[in-house]
């Protein structure tokens, strides 16, 4: 190809909408150098699924139950921010038991979020046994998680005012040894990955987004606190048992030294994060104070406070990839009058550029997996031109995929 | 030993049983439903499932005789899974629709609805007899 024009440089490689090498659907486009990546762009919006829609047509006690479905991973995140905003608007006072519960089982998610993410990244590294390594001790948190929730992945415990399940002197134990659990193996996950010289080849100076970058772009949660910029909604703006517990910022130079902003401090900041969290669990369940668990238990009592609310609020929480923000107006209806999420990711997409120019084909995936993105949450819109879309089922996709081999065959 | 310090782990790991459950079979069946029922029949063999825990939610059962019709139910649930129907004041509720958050259930004035322990509800067919309820 080149040789008829002489022009080499640059082409084009597109990468998505879905492709096996991103874990997530955006599609992105690459000018590319040789090996090297010129320039970037990308598209989202390729999971758009209309949450905000539905829940416009929703009551506050049916939305918190979709919110939880926002994203596959955070499952209390989202319910939490939307709660608190709602909670604000009707002027509906948490009890503080209710707020340690939501605290602990956040910084579960927390746990298991981080290390879904550090398996996700030892996989697009091409080290599959430490993907499974780490999957495997991640499940004792989806257990206790499901014990104290009733659900592995859609937890459904948080409702407004407060929680559903209270959590009850016989799972402490449960808790007790998974905590246990981890703080034993933190140095080891540790060692594994930051030891690792394959890993830190691949790691060290790859994909770096320098602070600077990182305020400018508002990067949120690890991935800006791995550019050395301390932001931390746990510690700026204390919500929930925050406010009693002391969290301080993780900064990769605590660990290294120095900092970089490269993909290693993603995993370094990630990592730690998994041990702070082990002890904030650990000072809730010492210091929870007895009581209810929820303002309002009789649910339709509090459609009927929620149905009287009007006024708009902002629910913000620290997910495990950032801030993740709920707006909700609501105007005396059933039905609050408009709803916007923003996800953490969302924040942190825009950082990909100035992480992906300069680097190698080969960097993609892990780059692009770096930042922890959830392209699920992130999409609030899709853009469809006059096509007609439906749901196909897998005989459609059969006679479609048969109409196709005979039209090639005619 | 230090740059590589995952290979003592896969060493140990080599003596180490697998994690996995290979529930319910070692190779998925393309419907659930119908692997209970061969397994029922003697034809196949199960491997058992890891234990549900307390309070698990999974699938809905509904106490017709309670049941007043006032339709709080239908109210609450945040995926319109249930239908009241007009003629015979109950409800009806399609579980491949329901999002198992028990909302429902914690509702019911007469108590009529509960969550069990039943969670092998994979089909490829939504209006499969198992999945609804009345
Ligand atoms: S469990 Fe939830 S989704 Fe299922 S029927 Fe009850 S309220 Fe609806
Ligand atoms: S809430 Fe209970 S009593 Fe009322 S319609 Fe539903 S099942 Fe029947």
């Amino acid at each position: 190809m080149s040789e008829g024009t002489g022009r080499k440089a640059p082409y084009i490689i597109p990468i998505g909408p879905t492709h096996p090498a991103l874990k997530e659907p955006v599609m992105f486009t690459f000018e590319m150098e040789g090996e090297m990546i010129r320039d970037v762009d990308f598209a989202p919006g390729q999971t758009h699924r209309g949450i905000e829609w539905m829940g416009m047509r929703r009551n506050p006690v049916q939305i918190v139950h979709l919110t939880d479905r926002i994203c596959g991973i955070c499952g209390v995140s989202h319910t939490f921010a939307f709660a608190r905003a709602v909670e604000q608007i009707a002027e509906i006072e948490v009890p503080e038991r209710a707020d340690y519960v939501r605290t602990i089982i956040a910084e579960f998610e927390r746990i298991q979020s981080h290390l879904l993410w550090a398996g996700v990244a030892a996989h697009e590294l091409g080290f599959d046994s430490l993907l499974h390594l780490t999957w495997r001790v991640r499940e004792q948190s989806m257990d206790v998680i499901e014990n104290l929730t009733g659900n592995r992945v859609n937890y459904g415990i948080v409702q407004v005012g407060g929680v559903r399940r209270d959590i009850v002197p016989e799972q402490h134990q449960i808790i007790e040894d998974c905590l246990a659990t981890y703080e034993g193996l933190l140095s080891k996950l540790l060692s594994l990955f930051l030891d690792d010289r394959s890993i830190a080849l691949r790691c060290r100076d790859v994909g770096v987004l320098s602070q600077k970058d990182a305020l400018e772009l508002c990067t949120v949660g690890p991935t800006a606190r791995a550019s050395g910029v301390n932001v931390d909604l746990r510690q700026d703006y204390p919500y929930s048992a925050y406010g009693d517990l002391d969290v301080r910022t993780i900064l990769p130079d605590q660990y290294a030294g120095e900092t970089r902003g490269d993909v290693y401090d993603r995993i370094v900041v990630r990592l730690l994060e998994v041990g702070q969290s082990c002890g904030i669990i650990r000072q809730c369940l010492d210091e929870m104070p007895a009581g209810e668990v929820t303002a309002e238990p009789k649910i339709a009592k509090l459609l009927a406070i929620c149905k009287k609310a009007s006024g708009e609020a902002i629910g913000r929480v620290e997910a495990p990839r950032g801030e993740c923000f709920h707006y909700v107006r609501m105007e005396a209806q059933e039905a609050p009058h408009s709803w916007k999420v923003k996800a953490s990711s969302y924040s942190n997409l825009m950082s990909w550029i100035p992480m992906l120019r300069g680097e190698q084909i080969a960097d993609i995936p892990i780059i692009v997996a770096s930042i922890d993105p959830c392209l699920s949450c992130t999409d609030r819109v899709a853009v469809i031109r006059g096509e007609r879309r439906d749901i196909l089922s897998k005989e459609d996709l059969h006679r479609l995929s048969v109409e196709a081999t005979r039209r090639l065959q005619a | 030993m230090s740059s590589l310090p995952m290979i003592p782990e896969l060493l140990r790991q080599l003596m180490r049983k697998p994690a996995t459950n290979l529930f319910p079979a070692k190779y998925l069946p393309p419907s659930v439903t119908e692997f209970l029922q061969s397994v029922a029949s003697g034809k196949a063999h199960l491997t058992p499932p890891v234990e549900t825990p307390p309070r698990f939610r999974g699938k809905i059962e509904y106490q017709k005789d309670g049941c007043i019709g006032c339709g709080l139910c239908v109210k609450v649930c945040p995926s319109h899974a249930i239908e009241l129907l007009p003629e015979t004041k109950r409800i009806r509720i399609w579980v491949d629709q329901c999002i198992f958050c028990s909302q429902c259930t914690d509702m019911c004035p007469k108590g009529g609805l509960r969550m069990t322990d039943e969670f092998l509800l994979a089909t490829e067919d939504r209006y499969e007899e198992n999945l609804i309820v009345e």
